[in-house]
């Protein structure tokens, strides 16, 4: 086909129908009809203008103790993008990251990285983070004990097998990497302190260094300026959108203010359905958002 | 390879450290009593095993509390080379060792076999060990069983295998274990060149092994093993199999365990079950406590001072040891978390002040 030539097969395979404020169809479950390869492309699906999803999710269920933490949320991100996830307390929104980083196994549904043949619910954490997908937890976890400069080492991208860590050591490369992206986050000068004596603002950006050194297809970000200051704000706001484009990222944030400064698109999680999804002034006009969440 | 040398220590370090081993090597020239020798080589072994229980507990977090268990089974293979090689020369002059004709066994059990040959013996000093501590680690960690729930395991393990080796039938010599050893190599153990021998060597193995631990607690690997001592989870999400890791430096430790216990029993002369009781194991890991974990050279100089002290305080007051030995505990939890290298730091300050006043009539005047 002259089609599969000019655009990636992974478009054609995958074209969701698109979803806002749902329930899935058991027709989108996976190997349902939708996923067959000889699917007509395109043609049936008129939406010029969208980037190949890099991740999607598929109905996606997950209950801890009878408590549907997650109620088949489906959710796409194109490559690219810079996505806020909100809502209350409570809707699922780190189950979800636990999720794709394979930290919590889903009860059904699926997460797949750039191809269907990548199910990160089989994988192991360190091979999700293998395949580009980068987390950053609520609560700052830097390496308090190592240096700015190690920590960053720690998590850049590259072989890490036992005997390639005993035996290898860093190429220039890799170090002017390292120095780079301590300069991007602005801790260029902190590099041989210990993490431990960063300012809590400091040890956030730290973190986000750590996520690029790792130069994920996919960055999460949970809470990035929970307990920073404005200025702090500011500066983490800056840094997100500078890295979206050549990342794609995933914001879950509380900060209204942050995610009206930040956000193009806006997915609500509510009681683990998603519950609307879109830009962020319509999202805001949904009716059915302001009662649960923003009209609080 | 020089920068990798120069990583692992700065060129004043690497001076004393030199300067140290060649001390150390050659107090028996400077006039180290003899009955003291196969003593302090004994200590030598300690040191040995401390490094490796400071490898898993200091650096990767891992507390054992069965790193006795590796030393035994290091040693009972020395034993039993030692114990081969005098076959014939027992009090019953048969080619089977004493305690295997006082059970009347015809014959030597499988597993004795190759033990004749002191190199396979020095191997299987490393390998047993190791081989054990890599499937017990393999599993043990893959089932992310961590904290105290390891140390419980592993302490339950060098229990079990006290008791198994506690049993005549297991063909170690049960209780009484193996000794009698006449020779090593054909040099008769009670010559005080064999001894000074065994002394030099094991200072040498002493040095070997900080090298190797050196190595491996300064390279990136070394990095990635506090990294999962501090955060785990963490770890793994930067794209680390933490369970490859944490069996790596699990067996890496088992193996220089082994060594230690191979070169204590030619210069104790004996190796029994009691080596293997969890007290044994527990102590190992007060060597480390005392003399600061996460720092090689803590580790060797605890285990010298509280072997030390026990050998003293048990010849002096033998009642006191135990009583002793808690309370140096309780004093270094409390007051020295960081053992005795972390006094170091603490006492800069008042080092600093003793100093200024020194000087402070000198700049009067």
């Amino acid at each position: 086909m002259s089609a599969t030539a000019t655009t990636p097969p992974i478009m054609e395979d995958e074209r969701p129908t698109p979803i806002v404020p749902i329930h899935v169809p058991d027709s989108a479950l996976p190997d349902g009809p939708r996923l067959d390869a000889t699917a007509p492309d395109d043609t049936t699906l008129p939406d010029l203008g969208r980037r190949p999803y890099v991740l999607w999710v598929e109905d996606l269920s997950v209950s801890f103790d009878g408590f549907k933490a997650l109620n088949g949320v489906t959710l796409e991100l194109e490559t690219g993008e810079l996505r806020c996830l909100i809502g209350p307390n409570g809707a699922g929104k780190t189950t979800l990251m636990d999720v794709i980083t394979g930290k919590t196994r889903p009860d059904t549904g699926g997460v797949f990285l750039d191809r269907r043949e990548n199910d990160l619910t089989k994988l192991s954490e360190c091979r999700i983070a293998e395949l580009g997908v980068g987390r950053k937890f609520q609560r700052p976890t830097v390496f308090q004990g190592h240096s700015v400069y190690e920590n960053c080492e720690l998590a850049l991208r590259g072989r890490k097998g036992v005997w390639s860590t005993l035996f290898r050591r860093r190429t220039p490369a890799e170090r002017d990497r390292i120095q780079e992206i301590l300069k991007i986050i602005g801790l260029a000068e902190h590099a041989a302190r210990p993490a431990g004596l960063l300012a809590h603002g400091q040890k956030q950006w730290l973190e986000i260094g750590m996520l690029l050194a790792q130069d994920p297809k996919v960055l999460l970000v949970d809470e990035p300026v929970a307990g920073m200051t404005h200025a702090e704000m500011e500066r983490t706001a800056e840094l997100l959108r500078s890295l979206a484009g050549r990342h794609t990222i995933v914001v879950v944030e509380h900060d209204m203010e942050f995610v009206r400064s930040i956000a193009r698109r806006v997915t609500v999680l509510h009681e683990g359905r998603v519950l609307a999804d879109g830009p962020m002034a319509e999202v805001q006009a949904d009716p059915r958002v302001v009662e649960v969440y923003l009209g609080e | 390879m020089l920068t990798r040398l120069r990583e692992m220590h700065s060129p004043l370090a690497w001076g004393l450290v030199a300067g140290a081993g060649l001390l150390i090597a050659a107090l028996p020239a400077l006039g180290l009593p003899e009955y003291l020798v196969p003593q302090f080589g004994k200590f030598l072994c300690f040191g040995i095993a401390a490094l490796a229980m400071d490898l898993v507990w200091g650096y990767a977090g891992i507390l054992s509390l069965g790193h006795g268990l590796f030393f035994a089974l290091g040693g009972y293979s020395m034993g039993m080379y030692l114990m081969r090689s005098i076959a014939g020369e027992g009090v019953y002059r048969s080619q089977l060792p004493d305690f295997m004709v006082f059970l009347d066994w015809k014959q030597l059990p499988w597993y004795w076999n190759g033990f004749q040959s002191f190199g396979f013996a020095a191997v299987m000093s490393l390998v047993v060990p190791g081989a054990l501590a890599f499937v017990f680690g393999w599993f043990a960690f893959r089932s992310r069983i961590r904290g105290v729930y390891f140390s419980i395991v592993t302490q339950a393990l060098t229990y079990a295998a006290t008791l198994l080796f506690f049993q005549n039938a297991t063909g170690f010599g049960g209780n009484n274990g193996l000794t009698d050893f006449k020779r090593i190599l054909g040099a008769p153990l009670h010559d005080p060149t064999t001894r000074k021998t065994l002394y030099l060597v094991s200072a040498i193995a002493l040095l070997a092994t900080y090298f190797v631990c050196r190595f491996v607690v300064t390279s990136r690997l070394g990095r990635v093993l506090t990294a999962v001592r501090d955060g785990e989870l963490k770890t793994r999400f930067c794209g680390y199999e933490s369970t490859h890791y944490k069996v790596f430096v699990w067996t890496l430790s088992a193996m220089l365990c082994g060594l230690a216990g191979a070169l204590y029993v030619p210069q104790v002369g004996i190796i029994n079950p009691s080596e293997m009781q969890p007290s044994n194991s527990i102590e190992m890991a007060i060597w480390v406590a005392v003399g600061g974990r996460g720092t090689l050279l803590g580790a060797v100089l605890g285990a010298w001072l509280v072997a030390g002290g026990k050998s003293w305080l048990t010849a002096a007051i033998p009642s006191a040891w135990l009583y002793a030995l808690g309370a140096l505990f309780v004093i270094v939890t409390l007051f020295l978390p960081r053992g005795i290298v972390g006094l170091g730091p603490k006492l800069r300050p008042v080092f600093d002040t003793v100093v200024a006043r020194l000087r402070r009539p000198v700049k009067a005047t």
